[in-house]
């Protein structure tokens, strides 16, 4: 059966949908608003900011994370910045230079109806933001300063230091605590959801184990949000925190809900390269950095001296050499690849000629150390605790990593997936960024999502549905949970030979080998046959010790990857499928004659949402077509 | 290098727990301490034994979730840093260390070297925000903040809620969390309308989950990961004081400060 996609983009001009949308939608009245009961999941700047806004609408609100507390949600460790389309700066910026930017980052693979919007409202996101009280940086007058970022030619990004993430979730922590306190919003720390439970075709609830006593339990509500981030673990090696994972989207994808684009992965430029097997995560050094570094390798191939002894003219800045116009600052996804190509050729440096250098010593001249402490302080200090050098007096060695996700379930213009009542917030949705994420943007996203959007899409859905009317002793939760319960003991019953961690290194081998920077078809049609054997020999030979009534660590752990083994097929069939370049999808066989992303627009120009089609059968690939009315249809240059 | 590790384990909060000793021979010095944790684990695992709980997540010193005591001390021996940004080049071949939980009444043990820090939720639950409701803000500029308002507010807000404040102080006080939050939405012109509402919310909570009250011993600003000061602390005791003037019935339902 294939899905109905209908996006819900609202008519009328551009500048006006949101607008209309808006006029159009219908209410609950604050006298009704407590009878209906939501669900959100994810407790980050999506989640967060989503559970505050509705618990201050007067919903009855549970919220869930799977960490102690909401606020160490993975939103947390966002470094650079978050934009805005304020132009303080006075430099040309707008809301319609903003959307076109995300757009054309973006590799004219995401809605235009749906980005404009996220332009329009990034401007009330900061006012949001600085009334709770987040330390954004300031300038002398009392004004708050902006830096510039990848893919942009204005200063649109504003920071707290290298913590803006940080600083943004706290602030969107403490609005759910307010309403926690209020009675408004209760927390669910330390609870993973589990399943979704879907009653006559509508999202109604989820399960969850408590990860302390392994209880199961079910939670009915009228409408489920799901914020749960970002499946970058999928490669095991990522900058994404150890718990991010795919689970709650994995499930709901297994009830119903599209997954759209899975292959569309950002591989990030600038991280600290691995140092050894043991490695359990790639930490990354922010984009910013990007403001003042200039990258470079040797120009000699193999050269092995110690970089400060390598003169100026023995240097090739690549990328100001190839994109003169945006130099240092071309987005993502063609930094990343311009650096794989470089270490392909031979020109990288470090332990196995996988890195290049990001060097501050003209910055440092031109600037003064003071100034780069200032700005970069923070990070120049986890460089050097990291590594064990000192980035103020030898170039930072970087090489790109795993870092985000573009790819989600499918959502319409209403955050909603194809499953009626179940919504998608933040990094877990396929989102606004198409093929390529700009820097700063997934937390204007998320924020946007949760604060600005969600209250008047749910109260519309919510005002044509009866409140309530429903008991977890309805049939279908005692399905969920039993398939939970049961799924848990299979997994605790193997007791075989390898770790769940054995499992995961070997799978992030395979995704980051195949369908990483680069793809080609053999490639994936080798991992299309290496991640199901994987999968069966994982349900026959994985060691999960302990049992499922505790705290367990290796239970939890096996939860996840056994749905990462499932996804990861599906992230290699749908790179398989299109047969085209775009963003940080690179198909080696679709490419210009200088190496750059060729897209396919006459075939590809659409969003692949997979449909689950019941296990063991190939997933049905439908098609959102992508209309451009309002932008032209361009090949990307930076040059 | 080989590394000898005492472990705290513990089944669960109601069994008793005991230091149980692993020896690791393969330690590489650029591996994290919670990387050398990793391998530890792998190693119980395969041998069918359970391994070591202990809290992670990001990794990188900001989200929090880290956390034990080194030989006596929150997150080991290294200054301004969390134990998972802690890399075993600090540490010496045949070095032998013991591990246990954080230790505080409000902190109670979950398993091995995980504790419940939710007193620390709950108090911010209190009052450590400001109140404002999504849409109701003004344009962002029109409300300016002195630079050096805005830098020390940041300094403060770095706090990461780890905890590590309470298992150094000996009174297992909470105050340098509380007194960060105070700072930090007290130093800025939005916070100012709450600030003592704020204040005295936040203290009371704080005695109210069982955290000691603050001698001036100082440990909390030495181990604080982050560098959060103590001059924070004093500002709260300036705030809480003048709160507990304001609003002498709240004050007195709540207990003594
Ligand atoms: C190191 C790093 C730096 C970054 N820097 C920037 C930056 O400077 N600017 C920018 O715009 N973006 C940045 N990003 C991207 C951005 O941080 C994320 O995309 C964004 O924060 C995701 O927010 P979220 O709310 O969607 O999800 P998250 O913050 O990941 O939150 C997910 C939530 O879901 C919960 N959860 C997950 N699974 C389950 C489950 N099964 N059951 C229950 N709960 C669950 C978690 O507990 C958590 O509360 C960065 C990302 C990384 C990794
Ligand atoms: S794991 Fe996040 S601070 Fe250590």
């Amino acid at each position: 059966m294939a899905f109905r996609l209908e996006s819900r983009i609202p008519s009328g001009p551009l500048e006006q949908k949101w607008e209309n949308a808006k006029r159009d939608m219908k209410l609950v009245s604050p006298a009704n608003r407590r009878k209906y009961s939501i669900l959100v999941v994810g407790s980050g700047l999506a989640g967060a900011s989503a559970a505050a806004t509705l618990g201050e609408l007067g919903y009855n609100v549970k919220c869930f994370c799977y960490q102690d507390s909401p606020r160490r949600a993975h939103s947390i460790a966002a470094q650079g910045g978050i934009n805005a389309a304020k132009n303080y700066q006075n430099d040309g910026d707008s809301v319609y230079r903003l959307f076109y930017d995300t757009i054309k980052g973006g590799d004219f693979r995401a809605r235009e109806a749906n980005v404009y919007r996220l332009a329009e409202v990034s401007v009330n996101i900061i006012d949001q933001c600085v009334a709770q009280g987040v330390p954004f940086a300031r300038e002398y007058g009392g004004t708050l300063a902006n830096r510039s970022f990848g893919g942009a030619q204005v200063s649109r990004t504003f920071y707290a230091r290298g913590q803006t993430g940080q600083q943004l979730l706290l602030g969107a922590y403490q609005a759910l605590q307010r309403q926690v306190d209020a009675g408004r919003v209760k927390m669910f720390a330390r609870h993973e959801m589990l399943d979704l439970v879907v009653v006559d075709g509508r999202a109604r609830g989820i399960v969850t184990r408590n990860l302390v006593t392994g209880a199961i339990d079910c939670h009915v509500a009228d409408a489920v949000i799901l914020a749960t981030g970002g499946y970058g673990n999928v490669f095991y090696l990522s900058t994404n925190a150890k718990g991010c994972n795919a689970t709650a989207i994995w499930r709901a994808y297994k009830r119903g809900a599209g997954f759209g684009n899975p292959c569309f992965t950002q591989i990030h430029p600038t991280c600290i390269p691995q140092s050894g097997d043991y490695q359990s995560k790639l930490t990354l050094m922010s984009e910013s950095l990007r403001n003042d570094g200039r990258i470079w390798v040797p120009k000699k191939k193999g050269d092995t001296r110690h970089p400060n002894d390598i003169p100026e003219e023995e240097r090739d800045y690549y990328l100001e050499r190839m994109y003169p116009a945006y130099g240092n600052l071309c987005p993502r996804d063609i930094a990343s690849r311009a650096a794989k190509v470089m270490c392909d050729q031979g020109y990288g440096v470090g332990p196995g000629g996988r890195g290049v250098y990001l060097d501050f010593r003209e910055a440092i001249q031109r600037l003064g150390r003071n100034t780069i402490e200032e700005r970069y302080g923070n990070l120049f200090e986890m460089y050097e605790r990291i590594t064990g050098e000192d980035p103020y007096t030898v170039p930072m060695r970087i090489y790109p990593a795993v870092h985000y996700t573009m790819g989600g379930l499918w959502v319409d213009y209403h955050l909603m997936s194809t499953i009626p009542g179940l919504f998608v917030l933040g990094e877990a949705n396929f989102s606004d960024h198409g093929a390529n994420r700009l820097g700063a943007s997934a937390l204007m996203q998320g924020l946007a999502d949760g604060y600005f959007i969600i209250p008047y899409t749910m109260g519309h859905f919510l005002a044509q549905v009866k409140p309530g009317g429903l008991d977890e002793s309805h049939p279908e939760f005692r399905a969920a949970r039993q398939a939970v319960e049961e799924r848990t003991k299979k997994l605790l019953s193997i007791r075989g030979k390898k770790t769940v961690d054995d499992f995961h290194r070997e799978l992030g081998r395979i995704m980051w080998e195949y369908c990483g920077m680069a793809r080609n078809a053999s490639g994936l049609k080798h991992a299309l046959q290496r991640i199901p054997e994987l999968r069966e020999e994982f349900w026959q030979n994985v060691n999960v010790p302990g049992s499922g009534d505790e705290m367990n660590q290796s239970l939890e752990k096996a939860g996840r990857v056994a749905d990462f083994l499932e996804l990861g097929e599906l992230m290699c069939l749908d790179a398989l499928e299109r047969e085209e370049s775009c963003g940080g999808h690179f198909r080696e066989e679709h490419q210009t004659e200088d190496g750059e992303a060729k897209r396919d627009d006459e075939r590809f120009c659409h969003v692949a949402v997979w449909e689950f089609a019941g296990e063991g059968k190939p997933p049905v690939r439908n098609v959102e077509p992508l209309n451009f009315e309002f932008v032209h249809l361009a090949q990307r240059s930076y040059k | 290098m080989k590394i000898i590790l005492n472990i705290w384990r513990q089944k669960n909060a109601s069994s008793p727990g005991r230091m149980v000793r692993y020896e690791l021979d393969n330690v590489n010095e650029h591996m994290s301490f919670l990387e050398m944790l990793d391998v530890l684990n792998e190693e119980l695992t395969r041998k069918g034994e359970d391994p070591v709980a202990f809290e992670h997540d990001c990794r990188e010193g900001i989200c929090g979730c880290c956390g034990f005591m080194i030989n006596g001390i929150p997150h080991g021996p290294e200054r301004g840093t969390t134990v998972c940004q802690l890399h075993m080049r600090h540490f010496q071949d045949g070095d032998e260390l013991w591990l246990e939980p954080f230790r505080a009444k409000a902190f109670p043990i979950i398993k091995d070297l995980m504790v419940d820090r939710s007193a620390f939720d709950r108090i911010i639950s209190a009052g450590g925000y400001i109140s404002i409701n999504t849409g109701s803000a003004p344009e962002a500029n029109s409300i300016p903040v002195k630079k050096q308002c805005a830098d020390r507010a940041m300094d403060a807000a770095a706090c990461i809620g780890c905890g590590a404040c309470v298992a150094a102080c000996p009174n297992a006080s909470a105050s340098l969390f509380v007194s960060a939050k105070i700072a930090h939405l007290g130093l800025l012109p939005q916070g100012e309308p709450e600030r003592d509402r704020r204040a005295l919310r936040m203290v009371l909570k704080m005695t109210e989950e069982g955290f000691g009250y603050c001698t001036n011993t100082g440990e909390c600003e030495a181990i604080c990961p982050k560098g959060v000061k103590i001059e924070n602390i004093a500002m709260m005791h300036r705030d809480f004081t003048r709160a507990v003037a304001l609003f002498r019935e709240e004050a007195k339902v709540g207990g003594t400060g």
